[in-house]
């Protein structure tokens, strides 16, 4: 080999190097900051004590200054609905061999989320405290939709300067010291703010301590790798239109082996393919 | 100083249009892409709830299915060719060297320059690229970096030849000697990104259907890129043989038949490695418990009548050199790519929702994906009518 040739290989090594921060270096997955990181902080719904008062659903839109539905309309659960861009939260009715239950649904805040993992501009954050939010550095890419395998994130596809609406676990409320406004407003106790460790562990003591009661699960504990939205309920999960089939894997995880090979073919590709190419050359040739 | 004048003479020139104007071609493609322009204006001021048919359900429709998943498959020609050509040395291809970069580079001006009217929030298209936010462990922020890099390079790859155009002989003689690093740097984004596009479905496990979704896809992705890349080489190398032979010297003209053979046989290799591998995979996934059902149908009718039969067509049509069994085979696996692409974006993702609520584009997404594709014919047929893109290049 040249010594052209040879700094000529070195240089396009060097780019590489150089380059490979860039191009794609899993730096997130699962690790958190050593140190002091604080606990992630979670909800438990308990879905035994939901009346169906929508209280949640009112409270929510009053406090992100979206339009207040009117929550004495019972025929709402007629249908099952999802959350949208105008309601982060919604109240569906299930009828059951148990009798009829009410869920809440909303963003449940996995702890490893598959949009945070997807956005290729960070503009969805997983907050130290366990709050999965959105900010407006957002390119629209609807990728974290494409992928989220609980279907939150909701476009506004209807609008030039769209956004894009979840519930953020009232990530601005927390800042100021007040606990979600869903919590606030619930009248029976259904749902409990606090730390994700705490609210298991009272989880665990309300199975064990009622067993008729509750259906022995928490939907939410090791679900896509555990979410801070946590649920009980006495019948099975499916009953109550839960996914049970989405595995305890976080959805990063898939990713991530894909995420994994590409520094491999960054050194590996350049350097066989120059070998190739000086095996192959002709003789004679001064290319 | 001259120079500088006659150069700019030259290119003034060269932009008028060579030829008849009113051809049944331009007649019937000219309105339809000032009406597409209409639409884009309209998809800006309104958003993109006003032209397409999207929704909470499916984020992603045909813009997204057609010109991302499919059209850059389509286009991995380019980088087949020059790492036959310009690392392997095999002179054979020479002839089409350049044509295939050309289509190459202009599938990603165009069609990743046409997921701009996709993004949502379109303004900060460039935050991937500038900016503190980089979202390094998102496989969509290494498509993204991957597209530009990649689009540099087949730029770089195509410079010579606008360099030869505008007899720019040491601009050209600087663009020679940093050919073959740019080329392998091109193959490797290459690999990386055709195979990205895979990784894309990998996080939406359990909303695509079984038969489908698996972590063999980035893997399944990229052998499609390079016989999709190829069985486009054929189709459109046969049309612009036909419509540009006032532009193809006899020596290439002559070396056609020989080299469509040979694009046909480097298509069969990878396709059966295609079908190898999706057979496998499906054995993985015990794909029979799901075969007897629509979209069990559905995966035989993609695999079988736009896999294996275009392979087997192939097969035998080499052994014949029979071409036109060539082109059709080649027709049929390009169908066959779009649509295994379209199941990853809307038909076998969420297969489990009723048709109600199911997407299915609209006629104005339809009307912009042609406008895009014939935009990019009139830019292709603009350049090839004046630089020397049909010339075997000598060796240096």
């Amino acid at each position: 080999m040249k010594r052209r040739d040879f700094l000529k290989a070195l240089g396009i090594g060097l780019t590489g190097i150089a380059f490979r921060p860039l191009l794609g270096k899993a730096q997130i997955f699962g690790r958190r900051e050593e140190g002091e990181s604080p606990e992630f902080m979670g909800i438990l719904v308990d879905t035994t004590r939901c009346i169906g008062c929508r209280a949640c659903e009112a409270a929510c839109a009053e406090s992100h200054g979206l339009p207040v539905p009117d929550i004495e309309d019972t025929s709402v659960f007629n249908t099952r609905r999802k959350p949208t861009t105008q309601q982060l939260t919604v109240v569906n009715r299930f009828e059951t061999e148990k009798g009829e239950v009410f869920v809440k649904t909303q963003c449940m805040h996995c702890n490893q989320p598959a949009c945070v993992t997807a956005c290729l501009v960070k503009a969805f954050k997983k907050q130290v405290y366990g709050h999965v939010t959105w900010d407006k550095n957002c390119m629209g890419c609807r990728f974290c939709m494409y992928v989220c395998p609980f279907d939150i994130p909701k476009f506004e596809y209807e609008k030039a300067v769209p956004e894009m609406k979840k519930c953020d676990l009232c990530w601005d409320r927390f800042k100021r010291g007040m606990i979600p406004a869903c919590v606030e407003a619930c009248p029976q106790e259904a749902l409990i703010f606090g730390k994700r460790r705490d609210l298991l562990h009272e989880a665990k003591t309300r199975i064990y301590k009622d067993p008729d009661r509750y259906y022995p699960h928490i939907y939410g504990e090791n679900e896509v790798g555990g979410t801070s939205f946590m649920y009980l309920s006495k019948v099975p999960f499916e009953q109550i239109g839960f996914r049970t089939d989405l595995g305890n894997t976080p959805y990063s995880k898939y990713e991530k082996i894909f995420i994994d090979v590409v520094d491999l073919i960054f050194i590996l590709w350049p350097v066989t393919m120059w070998s190739m190419y000086e095996l192959t050359k002709k003789e004679g040739s001064n290319e | 100083m001259n120079e500088r004048k006659n150069l700019i003479k030259f290119i003034l020139s060269e932009l008028k249009p060579k030829g008849p104007i009113f051809t049944p071609f331009n007649v019937i493609t000219a309105p339809i892409i000032l009406i597409g322009l209409i639409i884009i204006i309209l998809r800006f001021l309104k958003g993109l709830g006003a032209v397409t048919n999207l929704s909470q359900e499916f984020p992603w429709g045909l813009w997204i299915a057609f010109d991302v998943m499919t059209g850059i498959p389509w286009a991995g020609g380019a980088f087949c060719m020059v790492f036959l050509v310009y690392v392997m040395h095999f002179d054979k291809y020479k002839p089409i060297v350049r044509a295939a970069v050309l289509s190459g580079l202009l599938a990603y001006s165009f069609y990743a320059g046409a997921l701009i009217l996709d993004l949502g929030r379109w303004w900060n298209a460039l935050n991937p690229f500038i900016g503190n936010k980089f979202g390094f462990q998102s496989v969509l922020w290494l498509i993204a970096f991957h597209f530009l890099l990649y689009t540099i390079c087949a730029f770089l790859e195509f410079a010579p030849i606008i360099a030869e155009w505008l007899s720019l002989e040491t601009i050209r003689k600087l663009l020679h000697s940093i050919r073959i690093p740019v080329v392998i740097l091109g193959v490797t984004l290459s690999t990386l990104h055709q195979s990205g596009i895979g990784a894309l479905t990998l996080m939406a496990k359990g909303k695509i259907h079984p038969l489908w979704w698996s972590e063999f896809t980035p893997i399944l992705f990229f052998l499609q890129s390079i016989f999709g890349g190829m069985s486009m080489l054929i189709f459109e190398g046969s049309i612009s043989h036909r419509v540009f032979s006032y532009r193809i010297p006899e020596e290439v003209h002559e070396k056609h038949h020989s080299i469509l053979i040979g694009l046909a046989r480097g298509c069969a290799g990878a396709l059966f490695a295609y079908l190898a591998l999706k057979f496998s995979v499906f054995i993985h996934v015990h794909g029979w418990e799901y075969i007897i059902s629509k979209m069990g149908g559905w995966y035989l009718v993609e695999v079988i009548g736009f896999g294996l039969i275009p392979l087997i067509m192939l097969v035998s049509a080499v052994r014949q050199e029979n071409i036109e069994v060539i082109r059709i085979a080649a027709f049929l696996i390009m169908l066959g790519i779009l649509i295994a692409r379209f199941n990853y974006v809307f038909i076998a993702y969420k297969w489990y929702l009723p048709l109600s609520e199911r997407y299915y584009p609209s006629w104005m997404e339809i009307w912009t994906t042609a406008t895009i594709v014939l935009t990019e014919i009139w830019i292709l047929r603009w350049i090839i009518n004046r630089m020397p893109v049909y010339v075997i290049e000598k060796e240096e």
